[in-house]
């Protein structure tokens, strides 16, 4: 009978158990999966401007994760992050372009297939961001972030001056994506997918898509590992971290080495996503926009990080496009905002906001929605979290019995 | 010969306006233990308030605006920000320094236009000559003016009561308080002297040999930040020293930019980023700054 009882019990108590934590992840499987198919079958429905703004925003993505590896997750500070974006557009253009001139400028380019040039671009951008680690090591905090600062600058000196492969001041062109033969243009095969063209955009999206959808499984992966954990440890304590034998300098070189990578994987993508890259694009101005997506979608958080440059990559796009639409948005000069001054003020704004109001950032907001929907969700019915807790008591009233030798054991 | 003494002395003189600046930075720092990135918007808006406000109000009064209009700026930063937000993560203050830059810049960025505004300096574009030597009489003035009001810095600093109670909260804040300095005084004074020295760099950065106002002087009150992390963030006299030895440095390189052709036009602008990088390698708080240092 008490056996029974026990196996009843025992059989029962996981039950509940299994019934709430599977629910909420599977709930969150549901959202993910409908995303994902979302994202999927968007190129069919949805227009031309909308799918290479997804791709930008794509790229952005890869940057801002890999930046918030860096700020968010160890605590860096750095503002070189348009330095490392312009050194992977640069490699790739100069590894994947031809050699040939426009105007007086002779342009080298080694003409190798692209994907080789997207891989030398991002391991270069490693390979500055490792360069750059024994300082980077060394600094702390603040000096850290205002000797990036130089980078940029540096890196602007170098793209204007070095016109054999960068193009100098008036850049030059990107090549087109392509993968074993199959080309990210517009012609070439041709291709029909349910009665729609799947044109460069297209095919561009899934491209995005699929680089974008990889480096944020890795970063979700990485932070769950050890290494991941060391990096924040170093971020809360350097010495605790030490402390607990992690090397501090090591690891705050390898973060710059695989946040540089990131950036160097983003910024092939936005070269690709542009058509051409120019020494204007990777200003100071870019590395604070990156800085903004990661304080707006929370520091530390990779998924906030993705939502942040969803919001801050996209929002200058989309007010250009729909300037006449929007209020205060104006062509300027005429009294209204021009796209990318409305942008700048949203995007300051937001950062001032969100420091002071909301340090979590978006992702914060969105696991305080979370839990209250969690709580209203328990608390009409009260059953849902009455009955867990009960079975839970109840089962360790019950399970005490066939635990006991255990325990006598151990006393 | 000539050409060299001539470039060493317009070194002096960027590298005493750059000090200026530098040195706003430095107070902040010690003060509310933030790293102000605002500094190079409030230089910008001084700017802008002397050159518009000097046509109806005359130059020495319009002067006398664009310094308390910026310290009153920089007051309000403090304010209304970065006292609410005291014992927050140094990383976090910083960067919420760079929002309020963004929104100022672009601000002033739209309503300077492509326009240049002229600052009708009282002195004019002449310049001075001694012997071969020539300078701009702005330039001069700026080593005379910025050496006073560093000196004048400098005593404060060390005699005044204001001085000893920002020193003894630079050094720990907590008994400090205890003692009975009031820390947010402290720093909404740092921030409002900051913003003063912000205005008065900006008064001579945009006279002769720089044509007037633009945004591209934003750019160039971004390179007091080498000037400031050169001779260590919290020394005062660090930001001298690093603000003259940027000054010197670009003005030799872009003096010599015909030999240095091989580093690509306009070296100068990045010179002192590049010795920045190269000082921080060796000393990685600066000339002057103290080490950290950490106890278990």
């Amino acid at each position: 009978m008490s056996e029974s009882t026990a196996t009843q019990v025992r059989g029962a108590s996981p039950a509940p158990r299994s019934t709430v934590a599977p629910r909420r992840s599977r709930t969150r499987l549901i959202v993910v999966g409908v995303l994902l198919l979302l994202l999927l079958v968007a190129p069919l429905y949805v227009n031309e401007f909308w799918l290479r703004t997804g791709f930008a925003v794509f790229g952005a993505i890869v940057g801002a994760i890999g930046l918030n590896l860096l700020v968010g997750t160890t605590g860096q500070l750095s503002l070189a992050h348009a330095f490392f974006l312009a050194v992977g557009a640069i490699s790739y253009v100069y590894v994947s372009g031809e050699s040939g001139g426009i105007g007086i400028v002779k342009l080298g380019g080694l003409g190798l297939p692209p994907l080789i040039g997207m891989i030398v671009g991002v391991l270069l951008a490693g390979l500055a961001g490792l360069l750059f680690s024994p300082i980077a090591a060394r600094l702390r905090g603040i000096y850290l972030g205002v000797a990036s600062l130089g980078l940029v600058f540096i890196g602007q000196h170098v793209l204007n001056s070095w016109d054999t492969v960068t193009g100098g001041f008036n850049g030059r062109a990107a090549p087109e994506f392509s993968l074993f033969g199959f080309h990210f243009a517009n012609q070439d095969p041709l291709l029909f997918i349910a009665g729609v063209p799947f044109r460069e955009a297209e095919r561009l999206w899934y491209l995005g898509l699929v680089i974008a959808g990889a480096s944020y499984w890795f970063a979700r992966n990485l932070l769950r590992s050890r290494p991941g954990r060391a990096l924040q440890t170093l971020r809360d304590s350097e010495v605790a971290a030490s402390v607990m034998g992690v090397n501090v300098q090591r690891y705050k070189g390898r973060v710059f080495l695989v946040s540089s990578m990131y950036a160097g994987l983003s910024g092939v993508l936005y070269a690709l996503s542009i058509g051409s890259i120019a020494p204007e694009s990777f200003g100071l101005e870019v590395s604070i926009q990156y800085l903004a997506m990661i304080v707006l979608g929370g520091l530390g958080s990779v998924g906030g990080a993705a939502l942040g440059a969803v919001f801050i990559s996209a929002m200058p796009l989309v007010f250009q496009k729909y300037a006449d639409v929007l209020p205060f948005v104006g062509t300027a000069g005429e009294g209204g905002l021009a796209a990318g001054e409305a942008a700048r003020f949203l995007y300051g704004l937001a950062i001032v906001l969100v420091i002071l109001f909301e340090p979590a950032g978006l992702a914060g907001l969105a696991g305080r929605f979370r839990r209250r929907g969690r709580d209203a969700g328990r608390d009409p019915g009260g059953g849902p979290i009455a009955a867990p807790a009960a079975a839970a008591t109840g089962s360790s009233t019950t399970d005490v019995p066939s635990d006991r030798p255990a325990q006598g054991s151990s006393t | 010969m000539t050409q060299f003494l001539s470039l060493l002395l317009n070194g002096v003189s960027l590298g005493a306006i750059y000090a200026l600046i530098a040195l706003g930075f430095v107070i902040i720092f010690k003060a509310s233990e933030v790293v102000s990135f605002t500094q190079g918007s409030l230089l910008l808006l001084g700017a802008y308030t002397i050159a518009r406000l000097s046509h109806p109000l005359g130059f020495w009064l319009a002067a006398l605006a664009g310094i308390v209009v910026t310290a009153l700026a920089a007051l309000l930063v403090e304010r209304l920000i970065i006292n609410r937000l005291r014992g927050a993560p140094v990383i976090s203050l910083a960067i919420v320094t760079i929002g309020v830059d963004i929104i100022l810049l672009t601000e002033l960025i739209r309503r300077i236009g492509s326009d240049i505004l002229n600052v009708p300096h009282p002195w004019g574009g002449r310049s001075f000559r001694i012997g071969d030597v020539g300078i701009s009489q702005n330039r001069l003035i700026a080593i005379l003016v910025a050496g006073v009001l560093i000196a004048i810095f400098f005593a404060a600093f060390k005699y005044s009561s204001w001085g000893v109670a920002m020193r003894a909260s630079a050094e720990d804040g907590e008994t400090a308080a205890l003692m009975g300095i009031r820390l947010g005084r402290v720093s909404a004074l740092a921030w409002v002297v900051a913003g003063a020295l912000a205005a008065v760099a900006a008064l001579f950065l945009v006279g002769a040999p720089t044509p007037g106002v633009s945004p591209s002087v934003y750019s160039v009150s971004l390179r007091a930040f080498p000037a400031a992390i050169l001779g260590g963030l919290d020394s005062t006299g660090g930001a001298l020293v690093g603000g003259l030895l940027i000054g010197i440095t670009e003005s030799l390189a872009a003096g010599y930019q015909d030999q240095l052709l091989f580093l690509g036009r306009g070296f100068g602008d990045v010179v002192p980023y590049v010795v920045m990088i190269i000082v921080l390698l060796v000393r990685p708080s600066g000339l002057f700054g103290t080490k950290e240092l950490t106890r278990v």
